[in-house]
């Protein structure tokens, strides 16, 4: 049993997905989905300790021995981000119930749980599998899953931010899969390892430098890297609640860590840094990205988009860490990423609370609420001093630890855009902070008492992530000790 | 030049007409008959590198010796399922736009969209 457990963390998701769509009651089809992303998260523990006490793992599908066969491989990089997918979707799962009842109807909520139970499958296998054509094939599933997931919001936008992901979405896989069959068309294999001890032979090669180029965009596009975030902002701001928790969490760090496994694994450090130049492509583009977006957040008027953009610009901070390509950048960067997922989905976790009440994510709206909702609010106040990276919280670790590393390597401007997008930070978080404590309502309906506090269902998860927020703020020995001895390594 | 790699150039137009579509056209179904050329592009690419010359069709039998190599075919199956589904699902998308908003062009939408968010 022990032994088959890479496939079976992708293979109980993907097999639970259709029974969940014959399930007929809305709360048993919530119970499956519940039960499988907390039956993942135990697997994910499981494999960690494995490849903790072990080493890597790696599991022959059907027997076939790679790189003819598909393997897949688990070592400490793929192990860290198995824990983040699947914890997330344990917490969105366990608030999930009362919201998705007021937000989908009740006959699709079965599909509504398949389709969610895809997309956890597409997003375990790509950190599970270790050959580039499955990780193809995985990352559509999770993103045609997604597409339906974002469609399936109130607001008739969500179709069309649905649409213009799913457009943006093919072209990034595609150019992926352009990309893997160059390499296959180089080297005539598709197996992770074996590619990466190919490609240092032949990297004067054009055909190499273009599929460089195809997996770079790909992966740019489906990280939401600036300038090819466009779908992003909307997605999020539109999609069911519970779906923004989830998405916001995973579907960009899991691209994050294809990034990693791409650029750092596939392609060896040195050939991707030394003779393509990343790090060129990468740094400029991230500094873009924590200014601009940080500053077009401060200026919208919903909650959810504020947050979105506010995303786009921590995606910024992430390739920064990487593109500074030194073990100390990148352990910045995998820190960073636990960090952020925990960060973000919490505040959009209060987000969903916030709809759960009073049904808008306006900012007008928000007046008055720091009274009506304390619990929410103060979670979102406090998530928020880790959004900016206030000391004790998670977001000051990971942002002193990006700092350091581009200090180290002695870029003063990455140094002085980390601070200054802190600084943009504090400018849209204070918005929320005023609005909610300071402000009186204006609209009518919304001086009655009948906004009351979020249900415990969905207070208790948002609480774990506030918690977490500041253990790993306090405690940095898993998320550091983990990141580094994944980044070491990969790292040679 | 282009004797030997008429494939390959066969390939290069259609993703780039394809592309073009995709980026250029503002009506929400023809943006998905781009992605469809887009995708079939890649398709020829993956199916042009596996020829062997002088190779047959990948079946044993003992009048040949020389085959193609069967695994982009393989792949490309799986990339042909991916594409049918997306395009589904795209179109899907456009028949719900389309009973939303009353029309499936990309500028009327965002029309709209705007009007909305001014009132």
């Amino acid at each position: 049993m022990l032994d088959h457990l890479p496939a079976l963390q992708v293979i109980i998701p993907l097999i639970s997905a259709p029974v969940c769509m014959l399930v007929t009651r809305a709360s048993w089809a919530w119970l499956l989905a519940t039960a499988v992303s907390i039956a993942s998260f135990v697997m994910a523990l499981l494999l960690a300790r494995e490849v903790s006490v072990h080493g890597v793992l790696s599991y022959h599908l059907g027997g076939w021995v790679p790189p003819l066969g598909i393997e897949y491989r688990i070592d400490h990089l793929s192990a860290y981000v198995l824990i983040i997918v699947s914890a997330t979707a344990s917490i969105t799962m366990l608030a999930a119930r009362k919201s998705i009842e007021q937000e989908v109807s009740r006959e699709k909520s079965g599909l509504f749980y398949s389709a969610y139970l895809l997309c956890l499958t597409g997003l375990l296998g790509i950190a599970a599998t270790g050959d580039a054509f499955n990780i193809f094939v995985f990352l559509e599933i999770s993103s045609l899953s997604s597409y339906a997931l974002i469609a399936m919001g109130r607001d008739r936008r969500a179709l069309t931010s649905a649409y213009q992901y799913l457009i943006m979405g093919t072209i990034g896989a595609t150019f992926i899969l352009i990309g893997v069959g160059l390499l296959y068309m180089l080297t005539g294999t598709l197996n992770i390892l074996d590619l990466q001890q190919k490609i240092p032979g032949i990297t004067g090669s054009r055909t190499l430098h273009a599929a460089f180029a195809f997996l770079t965009a790909g992966i740019s596009l489906k990280l939401a890297l600036f300038p090819l975030h466009l779908w992003l902002p909307n997605a999020y701001a539109y999609a069911p609640s519970m779906i923004t928790v989830f998405l916001s969490a995973t579907a960009t760090k899991v691209s994050l860590y294809l990034l990693f496994r791409f650029f750092f694994g596939l392609f060896p450090p040195e050939v991707s840094f030394e003779s393509f130049h990343l790090g060129r492509i990468l740094l400029p583009l991230s500094i873009v990205a924590i200014l601009t977006a940080s500053f077009v957040a401060i200026f919208q008027d919903n909650i959810k988009r504020m947050l979105a953009y506010s995303s786009v610009a921590q995606i910024g901070y992430m390739t920064l860490g990487i593109s500074l390509a030194s073990k100390e950048g990148s352990i910045a960067s995998m820190v960073y990423l636990l960090n952020h997922a925990l960060i973000k989905g919490g505040l959009f976790l209060a987000m969903a609370c916030i709809v759960f009440r009073i049904n808008s994510v306006q900012l007008e709206d928000f007046a008055g609420l720091g009274r009506r909702m304390p619990w929410t609010m103060a979670a979102i106040v406090l998530l928020g001093l880790g959004l900016i990276g206030v000391p004790l919280t998670a977001g000051f670790i990971s942002k002193w630890y990006v700092l350091s590393a581009a200090i180290e390597q002695g870029h003063w401007l990455g140094a002085v855009v980390v601070v200054g997008g802190s600084l943009l930070a504090i400018l849209y978080i204070w918005k929320i902070i005023e609005q909610a404590y300071f402000r009186t309502p204006v609209k009518v309906a919304l001086h009655t008492s009948a906004i009351r506090e979020a249900p415990l269902a969905m207070l208790i998860p948002l609480w774990v992530l506030v918690a977490g927020n500041f253990y790993l703020g306090l405690n940095t020995s898993f998320s550091y000790n983990f990141a580094s001895t994944a980044i070491h390594a990969i790292f040679p | 030049m282009i004797e030997g790699y008429f494939n390959y150039w066969v390939v290069i137009i259609l993703m780039m007409m394809g592309f073009y579509i995709v980026i250029s056209d503002s009506n929400l179904i023809k943006k998905i008959i781009g992605l469809n050329i887009f995708q079939t592009s890649v398709f020829v690419l993956f199916i042009s590198m596996s020829k062997v010359k002088g190779g047959t069709a990948p079946i044993l039998t003992d009048e040949a010796s020389v085959y193609s190599n069967p695994l982009p075919h393989v792949l490309i199956l799986t990339a042909i399922v991916v594409g049918v589904s997306t395009t589904a699902l795209g179109l899907a998308l456009v028949a719900k736009i389309h009973r939303a908003y009353g029309t499936v062009d990309e500028t009327l939408i965002h029309g709209q969209d705007d009007i909305q968010d001014e009132t």
